[in-house]
């Protein structure tokens, strides 16, 4: 007997077609005249086996399903409605590695509830959490069991929380200020997208008990416009809560109240710094300003402030349930808990992933991850974005924690970890984050703006054939510079990915100047994409795709490329279905 | 339009943090920040209009030309860029014959590249106005098109 069917409709999911199977499931139950609900939830996790469905039978068993159609879908809903054998083609075992090795506390909701639903949330202990704080703790209270979690924020700077929370709790004022960095501008990170959309009371009652902590009254959460299905459903969840008496005035028939306002960001990066969100709330340019005075003492509209990131305002609902000391538990001396890591990149299964910390870097993209793509072979992770670096292979086995991150060269940063293999070329990966940073440089700090311009030069010079050795002292002479002098982290950790990339793949950045060769053969400047003659049928479709009409050939006759008309942009070579196209690189 | 655009302005007169909101909101009902607009927002916000345009200019959100009746942001975020997304992106543009900045003649598309869409374990990805396609393949990014031609 089944007793509901869920669908997971995260942004991953809709985008790989899981509002087709959502809405076929529903067409058919009722097609049959069955009430079985089907509920949507937010993100599983296993993105790679997007759309996703979960069966729960009334004994309590419950599979779940992926890369699913509406065909799929529908079998496998006749097959449990039949009470047959599970459909083996779909389904997920429970012991899949990607799932076994994980810990959920941040996103133990995520997949599992409605996040529409109010009512969902409060029967998995959701506001649990708030009530004991706002009827039996103390603020001071409150704080004390955030230190005794030894939280880190998971925003990527890692500044213990209990200690913020501290900071802004004791600051005096009768107005505070609460908000949540919502602001996941990093390239290759969806930790929080995935965490607001999935489970977004657990970060209202995060906010909750934190504007309860320090005092605050109000708060914002600062949200990015790429996201509107997050955006959307934290809209739905406010209302929910301020209806049940859970925000608003005197939550929980206490004294205690707390308005939160939802802001939408205009697409800075920069803005993901806490003095520069600010800036943008209070509705102004997003430019850092110099901290001291920290947000704790004056932040928005002058008033003390404190900021915390989505992910870790959804550990402070369990953090208040178990404890402090219990949650202390999971981790590492100096890093306790779990993170959420973003998989993505040339990676077998990518998702959300959440770890203990103190797992190492193999586990993660082995164990879980499931390895390379195609199987071919690992070249490097990239940890933390634009402030992050790369790590290679003979680092894998580091621990993923603060300080063991840190001292790679990269950060833990917010979580975004994007997997190269060696088809990657990584100076062509270090102009790019090169590119997004000089992009988003506010302009303030002369050195980011002009620095980091002149790095991307370089880069570019040196991806496009024409560098030459004394660039890379120059880099690394730049990179130290601007990092001493700049103001916020935007700044300071611009130059890490050129940094790691130098420090680990220095003998690439050394082949693109000598020898004039990218060994990944990516950069266009250095690569030929050539017709192998005894390949060729001649089947015209390679002349047909390109867009700049440098193939010529007559049907069944071997086809020649035009290199100075060519534009190395690949079409060719992917239409080819005889492989056929070649690319070459060097003399 | 005009009245919808003056309610707007009435709700948000003389609240704090205004200024974005109504840069966004605006944004949403006239497609873009036109110059009237622009100066009637500051002259609500009690801000000089150069002000205004330098918040406004800051962000990549805002636009101040007319754009297509769709946009189309293509992914340029790590996980896209390392699967390859530069070539769908050719795709993209040939397909449409405009690069991004521009619209086509006909008013239907604008095209955008963007940081990063959030969708990265379905690399490559581009989103048309709210909806999101992921594991693109040129083909894939046609038939896409064609469901808004």
């Amino acid at each position: 007997m089944v007793r509901e069917v869920l669908v997971g409709l995260g942004s991953c999911g809709i985008a790989a077609g899981a509002r087709v199977v959502h809405d076929a499931l529903i067409a058919e139950i009722k097609a049959k005249g069955l009430k079985i609900p089907v509920i949507s939830t937010g993100c599983i996790g296993a993105c790679h086996r997007e759309p996703l469905m979960e069966v729960r039978l009334v004994n309590g068993e419950h599979f779940l399903y992926g890369d699913l159609d509406e065909q799929g879908a529908k079998q496998v809903l006749a097959a449990h409605l039949a009470g047959e054998a599970p459909v083996e083609e779909h389904l997920i075992p429970e012991d899949y590695g990607y799932l076994a090795h994980q810990k959920k506390i941040a996103l133990a909701n995520c997949g599992v509830i409605d996040p529409e639903s109010i009512d969902d949330y409060l029967a998995a202990e959701g506001y649990s959490a708030l009530r004991s704080a706002v009827q039996e703790m103390s603020r001071q209270e409150v704080v004390e069991e955030i230190k005794k979690s030894g939280m880190r924020g998971r925003g990527g700077a890692g500044f213990p929380t209990g200690l913020k929370w501290g900071f802004a709790a004791a600051a005096p004022g009768k107005k505070k200020y609460l908000v949540c960095n919502a602001d996941e501008g990093d390239p290759g990170a969806f930790m929080d997208r995935s965490v607001l959309e999935g489970d977004p009371h657990a970060v209202l009652e995060g906010m909750a008990i934190g504007a309860y902590a320090i005092g605050a009254d109000e708060g914002y959460i600062y949200v990015r416009a790429e996201y509107p299905l997050a955006i959307r459903r934290l809209g739905i969840a406010i209302s929910q809560a301020e209806e049940k008496g859970l925000l608003g005035n005197n939550i929980l028939a206490s004294d205690f109240s707390f308005q939160v306002h939802l802001k939408e960001g205009a697409g800075a990066f920069v803005c993901g710094e806490e003095t520069a969100l600010m800036a943008s709330v209070e509705g102004k340019r997003g430019m850092p300003r110099i901290r001291p005075p920290f947000p704790a003492q004056r932040g928005l509209w002058d008033a003390p402030t404190n900021i915390n990131n989505v992910e870790t305002l959804a550990n402070i609902p369990p953090i208040i349930r178990m404890g402090g000391e219990q949650y202390a538990q999971v981790g590492t001396e100096k890093s306790k808990g779990t993170k959420v890591f973003a998989l993505a990149g040339k990676i077998k299964r990518g998702g959300m992933v959440e770890v203990p910390m103190g797992v190492t870097l193999r586990k993660v993209i082995f164990d879980i991850g499931g390895g390379i793509l195609a199987d071919k072979k690992f070249k490097a992770v990239q940890l933390g974005g634009p402030s992050g670096g790369c790590i290679p292979e003979s680092l894998l086995d580091v621990q993923v924690d603060y300080d063991s991150l840190t001292a790679t060269g990269a950060i833990m940063g917010s979580g975004g970890m994007v997997v190269m293999d060696e088809s990657t070329c990584m100076v062509d990966v270090a102009a790019y984050f090169l590119g997004f940073t000089q992009n988003e440089s506010c302009g303030k700090c002369t050195f980011c703006r002009v620095g980091t311009r002149r790095m991307l030069e370089i880069l570019e010079r040196i991806t496009g054939g024409l560098g030459e050795m004394a660039d890379l002292e120059r880099l690394e002479e730049l990179s130290a510079k601007i990092k001493v002098s700049s103001l916020c982290a935007l700044g300071q950790t611009a130059p890490n990915p050129v940094l790691t990339t130098l420090k680990y793949f220095r003998s690439e950045y050394e082949e693109h100047i000598k020898n004039k060769r990218c060994p990944a053969l990516q950069c266009k400047a250095l690569i030929k994409y050539q017709v192998v003659a005894d390949k060729c049928t001649g089947c015209t479709l390679c002349a047909r795709v390109c867009p700049v009409k440098a193939i010529e050939g007559e049907r069944k006759e071997i086809h020649t490329i035009d290199q100075e008309l060519c534009v190395q942009c690949g079409l060719c070579f992917e239409a080819c279905r005889f492989q056929a196209i070649e690319i070459t690189t060097g003399e | 339009m005009k009245e919808k655009f003056k309610l707007l302005l009435d709700e948000w007169r003389g609240q704090k943090g205004s200024l974005i909101p109504l840069l966004q909101q605006t944004q949403g009902l006239l497609g873009y920040l036109p110059k009237h607009a622009m100066q009637q927002i500051a002259a609500t916000a009690g801000q000089s209009p150069a002000e205004v345009y330098g918040v406004a200019t800051f962000y990549a959100q805002f636009r101040f030309e007319p754009t297509g009746k769709h946009t189309i942001k293509i992914c340029h975020g790590t996980a896209c860029h390392v699967v390859g997304v530069d070539l769908l992106d050719t795709t993209l543009q040939n397909e449409l014959g405009i690069v991004p900045g521009q619209t086509t003649a006909d008013g239907l598309f604008s095209l955008e590249q963007v940081a990063c869409l959030g969708c990265c374990s379905l690399a490559p990805v581009m989103m048309i106005d709210d909806e999101v396609y992921g594991r693109l393949t040129g083909k894939k990014l046609k038939t896409a098109l064609r469901k808004y031609r």
